[in-house]
């Protein structure tokens, strides 16, 4: 069994008028499967209300689901008694920085959640340390997280998440309010984690390049999944993506429309190398 | 007619041990009718400028002229001024709050006192311009998908008719399908009233396809101010300063470094793809 895996998952809500009558139901996540296997890394992607991060709101048991089932770590997430091994196990980032730090200096922010676990003293500074080199933010530990650029302050919330010891790690849009740098360094991180940790990552984005390195990646629509394969597989399909409000890289398109001009070239191209390969210069 | 800032500067809390300038000697003429995009680091002095410009913030020292009047001079109408110079702050939807999307975007024009009928007339209008269909004209703002929600703030804007319109990064967070509707509705509104607009932006892309002129801060200066195609020949002074060119320049580079002498002046897919088409055959 996966580390996240989801049957028949169904998530609906009731929608209600202004003297909360019930008006009806939205079905935000219908039918997912999902089998997510320790040390992936997968993208979820999808328009504006698709369902991405209702679903991935499922994976730390902020949301139950209304049908269906769904484990972490091969436990169901509506058992009370596994509230809190599956929140420390299933962390999560979110889009907006400044929400989630909550420590006047980085190293305190960074060790709140191993203190809330009563992890010993001595050891809270250890997962503290080795937390803030993974994200490449030691050197900043002292600083008040005030100071901080966008992607540092995202950086330290990542922190603040693998300090718990988890063995996945959710980003709901963790780059949508940062400058090209900010996204890189969280992006760089990520992957590290990933590689050099084997944590799990369930990445969901707007920015299409930043998961061309994701071992895959599914498509959301409607509350369920419309598309998945590896990056290069998704991306091959430019008129497909297109329909369901999404894009491709820059490089991608750029191969697409040359292809459409004649030029030999196969579909899927995610980097500026793999273009200059394939041209043969 | 323009907005002239002469020698301006600002400083946070000046005079105590937090004292940050985060305007430093800003010169600037911004003409009738421009695109412009305004781009920089988190951090970098952007949305201190814009908060500027409709004398939200005044300057430390140094003077803002709109349409020849000094706006810090005793007497000068700010509230015209904010009417004439709209501003659309980030997550512009975290503001909407009557009971409905057309009350929403007559709150502005009704308080500039306008008749009821004009108050309408250019609410409808207004609404019409970012695309929202009448249905939605009766629903509470609240129950709108995300993208939509950010039309009716805008048009919350547009209805007192600005004669200049800043957006503060105006599709942070929005699916790649809802980036290019807003910014090609916001490049149609410009065409057709002659506006000026300048959009503060983190996409390096998007600011390559719509805008006539960059302006690039960092660290509370001017740091570039030029058509697109010639700031982004900085690339690598960009990337130092945590900026990046639109990824198909970095392609150019690729090919250059070939020996292929590529125009390396290209920043859209649609030229790049002429270029390397020209030099293949």
């Amino acid at each position: 069994m996966g580390i996240i895996e989801a049957k028949k998952l169904v998530f609906e809500y009731i929608r209600r008028d202004e003297e909360g009558n019930v008006e009806g139901f939205t079905r935000a996540v219908d039918e997912v499967d999902l089998d997510v296997k320790q040390g992936d890394f997968m993208a979820i992607l999808g328009h504006n209300g698709s369902g991405k991060s209702t679903l991935a709101k499922h994976m730390n048991a902020i949301l139950y689901p209304t049908e269906g089932t769904i484990w972490v770590e091969g436990k169901d997430t509506t058992n009370e008694e596994y509230l809190w091994d599956i929140r420390q196990n299933a962390g999560m980032v979110f889009q907006n920085p400044d929400n989630q730090i909550i420590g006047q200096v980085v190293e305190e922010d960074v060790g709140f959640g191993p203190e809330n676990m009563g992890v010993p003293t001595k050891e809270i500074w250890e997962r503290v340390e080795e937390s803030l080199k993974a994200v490449g933010m030691y050197k900043y530990r002292k600083h008040s997280p005030n100071k901080l650029s966008g992607g540092q302050k995202q950086r330290v919330s990542i922190a603040g998440v693998i300090a718990m010891h988890p063995k996945c790690i959710i980003l709901d849009e963790p780059t949508a309010m940062l400058d090209p740098n900010g996204r890189k360094e969280v992006i760089r991180a990520v992957r590290a984690l990933n590689q050099a940790e084997g944590i799990t990552v369930i990445l969901i984005t707007h920015y299409m390049e930043e998961i061309i390195h994701a071992d895959r990646a599914i498509v959301m629509d409607k509350g369920h999944i419309a598309m998945q394969g590896t990056p290069k597989e998704i991306f091959s399909q430019v008129e497909k993506l297109k329909e369901l409000r999404l894009d491709v890289p820059q490089v991608t398109l750029l191969a697409y429309e040359l292809k459409k001009s004649g030029i030999n070239l196969p579909d899927g191209i995610l980097t500026c190398e793999e273009l200059m390969k394939e041209l043969k210069l | 007619m323009a907005i002239i800032l002469d020698h301006v500067s600002y400083v946070y809390e000046k005079g105590t041990a937090m004292e940050m300038a985060a305007l430093k000697d800003i010169n600037l003429v911004i003409p009738d009718g421009q695109f412009i995009g305004l781009i920089g680091h988190t951090g970098s002095g952007k949305s201190t400028l814009v908060q500027h410009l409709n004398g939200l913030m005044n300057p430390t020292s140094g003077h803002i002229y709109y349409n020849g009047e000094d706006i810090g001079e005793d007497g000068f109408n700010k509230k015209k001024l904010r009417n004439d110079v709209g501003l659309v702050f980030q997550y512009p939807e975290h503001q909407l709050f009557e009971i409905d999307v057309f009350s929403d975007v007559c709150f502005g024009p009704k308080n500039m006192g306008l008749s009821e009928k004009e108050v309408q007339l250019r609410a409808y209008e207004a609404l019409k311009r970012v695309g929202l269909e009448d249905d939605y004209f009766y629903q509470s703002p609240f129950d709108l998908s995300g993208g939509q929600k950010r039309r009716v703030a805008i048009a919350g804007v547009l209805a007192m008719k600005p004669e200049v319109l800043i957006l503060d990064e105006p599709t942070a967070g929005l699916d790649p399908k809802g980036r290019d509707e807003i910014l090609d509705q916001i490049a149609t509104l410009r065409k057709e009233t002659g506006i000026t607009v300048i959009l503060v932006s983190h996409s390096m892309e998007d600011v390559a396809k719509y805008v006539d002129r960059i302006i690039v801060m960092n660290q509370g200066s001017i740091m570039y101010d030029d058509e697109p195609r010639k700031v982004f020949r900085h690339y690598r002074e960009l990337e130092e300063v945590g900026l990046a060119a639109p990824q198909v320049t970095y392609i150019m580079q690729a090919f250059r470094e070939k020996g292929y002498l590529v125009n390396t002046d290209v920043i859209t897919i649609e030229e790049a793809k002429n270029e390397i088409l020209r030099v293949l055959k």
